[in-house]
């Protein structure tokens, strides 16, 4: 069953029309890698799902919400979506488990003991256990962007969807990202990810999207990444391997 | 010349009581502005229109006039409304409204501040706009304008001796009284001016330790934003 859908999903910013009708689909529990070039399109696809932009016509549906209807209730998909950026975005006059608890606390009402519990258990599964009174700024930038995937798993989305969050790390902070995200494709959660880490897409991806000019080019296995149908994918491939 | 202070020395009470006034005027609007100043920076960067337009309106009359007509406007319109308020009442208003409008350019300044990642984090959580200022806009877009904010509110305190104008018995008017019933003028604001310097250091000092405490990030860490 699929919990993400894109339906001829067209968007442009003023002149410039990035979506030229894209579809996809994900279906729960799946992973999925969104590759493409830069200006491809697939960070604004990304951002139409969790309707950080409001797309022009087309369809999106995800967890049942139609996410281009202006009446939605724009909370409760933000309960079901979580998001991680490529900056981390982190509230920097907060501390760690501040940044984690405000969620929870202000966003779902849960009371700050138990909010407290949940910080706890998320750090822990990143690996940043210690780190809860620390703030953003003392922590490295493979720390920060494990601490802002904690924030985001706190919430207990259905899906989450990560826009390039690796592109501003040096290869030994960006394996320790990855290996948290890996962790959480194993316990089943639902990804989007938008990624230039090819070996990693071909790893954990179990469907690849590829997007060219606004439009999704190719889609299938991660085997297309080592036999690619067209010609497009295979040079992008072979520039970005 | 000979400088004589021993008239305006017997007269210490009255220019301590002023002095007290004058505390009192610029604790209260620094709040009160500072409220203001706030809910009308959110207001000019609102998607709704009139609300942007009313906030954009009253800052630019506020910021093109001076403030001893704003003073005489509020005093004499509100009486002729009918309402009799007292001269203190009406020096908070006045002032509340002055420093409201500069108060609001310096949030928005602040607010704009904010890196639109920091907006968008917020927005995915689930926060409502109303939550994205308290809890991720607020105290960072405060840090970073602190030093204009504090130097309007001391500016604030010093402006309140206009409201001797409308009869406020703080300090510039207990200052006023005394140079008529001593024919020393130059003595007399010689002590307020102090008084005043004494006040705006007092300010100073109070602001940093305010800062303390509402921005613990920079408590401990001791780097900007």
């Amino acid at each position: 069953m699929s919990i993400v859908v894109l339906d001829n999903v067209k968007k442009s910013f003023g002149a410039v029309k990035v979506l030229h009708g894209v579809s996809f689909s994900v279906a729960k529990g799946q992973v999925m890698a969104l590759i493409g070039a830069s200006g491809s399109g697939k960070s604004t696809a990304l951002r139409c799902i969790d309707r950080l932009e409001q797309i022009d016509s087309g369809r999106i549906e995800v967890c049942g919400h139609q996410v281009a209807d202006p009446g939605l209730d724009l909370r409760k998909l933000r309960l079901d979506v979580g998001m991680v950026f490529q900056s981390y975005n982190l509230f920097p006059h907060l501390t760690i488990e501040q940044n984690i608890m405000l969620g929870p606390v202000s966003v779902k009402r849960i009371p700050r003991p138990e909010a407290k519990g949940i910080a706890a258990e998320v750090l822990a599964k990143v690996g940043l256990a210690d780190k809860v009174t620390a703030y953003p700024e003392q922590l490295s930038g493979g720390q920060q962007q494990r601490a802002a995937i904690a924030r985001s798993l706190a919430m207990q989305p259905k899906v989450m969807l990560f826009d390039e969050v690796t592109s501003a790390l040096d290869p030994k902070l960006t394996g320790e990202v990855l290996r948290v995200i890996e962790e959480l494709a194993r316990t089943g959660m639902t990804m989007i990810m938008v990624t230039h880490e090819m070996n990693f897409a071909r790893r954990i991806a179990d469907k690849i999207v590829f997007m060219h000019e606004g439009k999704v080019h190719e889609q299938g296995g991660p085997e297309i990444l080592t036999a690619p149908a067209t010609p497009e994918l295979r040079d992008f491939v072979s520039n970005e391997l | 010349m000979i400088l004589d202070f021993t008239p305006i020395l017997a007269r210490w009470q009255m220019l301590m009581d002023g002095a007290w006034l004058t505390i009192q005027l610029a604790v209260a609007t620094t709040l009160t502005g500072f409220l203001l100043g706030t809910l009308c920076a959110v207001a000019r960067r609102s998607q709704f229109r009139l609300a942007a337009a009313v906030a954009g309106t009253y800052v630019e009359a506020i910021r093109n006039t001076p403030f001893l007509v704003q003073i005489f406007l509020v005093y004499f319109g509100l009486s002729s409304l009918g309402l009799s308020l007292s001269a203190v009442t009406v020096a908070i208003i006045a002032l509340t409204i002055n420093v409201g409008a500069y108060t609001a350019e310096i949030m928005r300044a602040g607010f704009d501040s904010i890196h639109k990642g920091q907006w968008e984090a917020a927005e995915t959580l689930g926060l409502s706009k109303v939550q994205q200022y308290w809890h991720v806009a607020l105290r960072p877009a405060m840090e970073r304008v602190y030093p204009s904010l504090s130097s309007q509110f001391i500016l604030l305190m010093l402006a309140s001796s206009v409201t001797s104008q409308i009869s406020t018995e703080e300090l510039t008017a207990a200052a006023n009284f005394i140079q008529s019933a001593t024919y020393r003028p130059f003595e007399t604001y010689l002590v307020i001016a102090l008084i005043y310097v004494a006040l705006s250091l007092a300010m100073r000092v109070v602001f940093w330790a305010i800062s303390m405490v509402i921005f613990p990030r920079r408590r401990r860490l001791g780097t900007n934003l």
